[in-house]
């Protein structure tokens, strides 16, 4: 049997490449295959420089614009490349514009999408694993008809790996798509003086148990001392107290810092799946049969609201 | 304006969840409207209410046997609901589920379709941007505020980084996060007049997708218990637990 054909949708990004393009990438040539980055708008040399450091062989560059919103128009360029290259599978990051996308094509394509992927593996079809009921069970799953496999992958369940090989860059005519683009008019970005949630090694992570909105500075001011980044949980995010961009779990990010540290968090199965990867995990919360504990390396039962503050004051004390 | 809301019933999130011998979720419990999609229903009430003559129709796809979900959304003020409740849909996977709403969809011409990210049961997150694409509508998706007005809507849109303000013409998809608007409470009138409101329930055949039954190419084929981590050491915090933290974090050297 012939190498299968990969391709790897990659995010435009300041830096040349995500962290997830380059998981990806590895996964794809880990599997052996015949591995192919396609990316959108201008590519910058970073990019094409790591996509042959993680081992792909190939740059396709579709020429849709970075003004608009990607989901459609990126969407119908790659179905018109499926069309005449017929890849065997398509990997994207669970990411707000990878799933966008994955979306999108699969409606263009007629093929199934399988999302929330944290490993594959390769036989007859590609058989993907997916952690459901808060990470206790894993579920396998197979698309069971022939046609290109469309995938979307949670970050940082696979390891890059650097693999150099000789890449080319093909810039590619993209098919128009028939639906009115979304036109981006600004971009705003979030003050942030930390690490990225994603990259951080230290995640302080704040939920329901803090009582209001105003504890969370307790929260946010650990993360900043121990040089990490705050989250949060998914129910005081859907109570307005901190934004989406912080949300840790299922609905929201996946994390996988050497400590997480998680403050008045129950630990609801739809939360644990985002962090329970953590090196070490800390728990604070005063219900000695919250859920949180059993994945907790060190527990400690109490109020939060008075841990917190006495922690802080500590911490800085050391650090000053 | 007409605004279309897809909304699902799920099974409790505070019951355990379990998967039948086939390997589909367990829903023969009790189901509940997904909060997740209180948000789309608060949002096309106030959409509603800012642009006079509106209607607000609720579309869903699951079994009927138990409407008390759709009721919740009625109560909260939608006008009318139809769920599409067939056994052939049993297991289909997000894209059939994209093609049953579409279909529906095309026959309410609505100016406007609101959708969760997700849902909080499947979480699969692509129903949503498929939903567009068969209907050729653009997508603005994961808005954490919006602006509409009688042509066009504004988001804006969460990124990794921050929020873009993004805009199209109407009609036109919008994806919702929690929190981007506060869902209100039914009362006593709103939950007495949803007990009025009209439900209709479709059949694939109703929808001339017949074809569509059995017809998804996806399937789990297996459930395995995944490696579980163990538990450490609890302290009960007497006054000792800030200085045991900290000479935890020196331990594992983050301090």
């Amino acid at each position: 049997m012939s190498a299968l054909t990969w391709w790897i949708i990659a995010e435009p990004n300041a830096s040349g490449m995500t962290n997830a393009t380059k998981e990806l990438i590895s996964e794809a040539v880990r599997q052996g295959g015949d591995v192919s980055v396609v990316t959108w708008g201008d590519t910058s040399a970073e990019l094409v420089d790591g996509a042959g450091r993680y081992g792909a062989r190939a740059v396709l560059q579709l020429d849709v614009s970075t003004g608009f919103v990607p989901g459609a128009p990126v969407a119908a360029a790659v179905a018109a490349l499926c069309a005449a290259r017929s890849p065997d599978v398509i990997l994207l990051p669970s990411s707000y514009d990878g799933r966008d996308i994955a979306g999108h094509l699969s409606a263009r394509l007629d093929r199934p999408v399988l999302t929330n992927v944290t490993a594959l593996s390769v036989d007859d079809d590609v058989v993907t694993q997916h952690q459901i009921f808060g990470g206790t069970k894993i579920a396998s799953a197979r698309i069971t008809s022939d046609g290109v496999a469309l995938i979307v992958v949670r970050p940082k369940s696979f390891t890059a790996v650097e693999e150099p090989r000789d890449v080319t860059l093909e810039r590619i005519d993209a098919a128009p798509s028939p639906v009115t683009p979304v036109v981006i008019t600004e971009s705003h970005l979030d003050e942030r003086t930390g690490p990225a949630l994603g990259d951080a090694d230290v995640v302080v992570a704040g939920g329901r148990g803090l009582g209001g909105v105003e504890a969370f500075a307790n929260v946010a001011t650990l993360a900043t001392l121990l040089g990490g980044a705050p989250a949060a949980s998914r129910a005081i995010v859907d109570a307005g107290w901190v934004p989406y961009a912080y949300q840790v779990g299922q609905t929201g990010q996946t994390v996988k810092p050497t400590l997480y540290v998680a403050c008045g968090i129950s630990g609801a199965t739809q939360h644990l799946v985002g962090m329970k990867g953590a090196q070490y995990i800390v728990a604070i919360n005063k219900d000695a049969a919250a859920p949180i504990f059993s994945v907790a390396d060190f527990g400690i039962v109490g109020d939060v609201n008075t841990v917190l503050p006495a922690l802080n004051a500590l911490v800085r004390s050391r650090t000053a | 304006m007409h605004i279309v809301v897809c909304v699902k019933q799920i099974p409790d999130p505070s019951a355990p969840a379990a998967l039948n011998a086939d390997l589909r979720l367990d829903r023969s419990g009790k189901v509940l409207l997904d909060e997740a999609d209180t948000y789309g229903v608060e949002l096309a009430l106030q959409v509603g209410e800012a642009h006079g003559e509106s209607r607000v129709t609720l579309i869903s796809m699951g079994d009927a046997t138990d409407l008390s979900g759709l009721r919740s959304a009625l109560a909260m003020g939608a006008d009318a609901a139809i769920i599409v409740s067939d056994p052939a849909l049993s297991g289909a996977d997000s894209l059939t589920t994209a093609k049953v709403l579409a279909a529906v969809t095309n026959d309410l011409q609505p100016d406007l379709v609101i959708a969760a990210t997700e849902s909080s049961d499947g979480y699969t997150g692509t129903m949503p941007a498929q939903l567009a694409e068969l209907l050729s509508l653009p997508a603005l998706t994961f808005a954490k505020a919006v602006r509409v007005t009688a042509s066009n809507v504004s988001i804006d849109r969460q990124t990794d980084t921050g929020y873009d303000v993004v805009t199209s013409s109407l009609p036109a998809l919008v994806t919702v996060t929690a929190g981007a608007v506060e869902p209100r409470y039914a009362n006593f009138k709103g939950i007495m007049a949803a007990k009025s409101k009209r439900i209709d329930v479709l059949t694939l055949t109703d929808l001339g997708l017949s074809a569509l039954a059995g017809s998804w190419a996806q399937r789990v084929v297996s459930l395995d218990d995944a490696p579980q981590r163990q538990s450490g050491a609890t302290l009960v915090d007497d006054g000792t637990a800030a200085q045991a933290l900290v000479d935890y974090f020196v331990s594992i050297k983050v301090l």
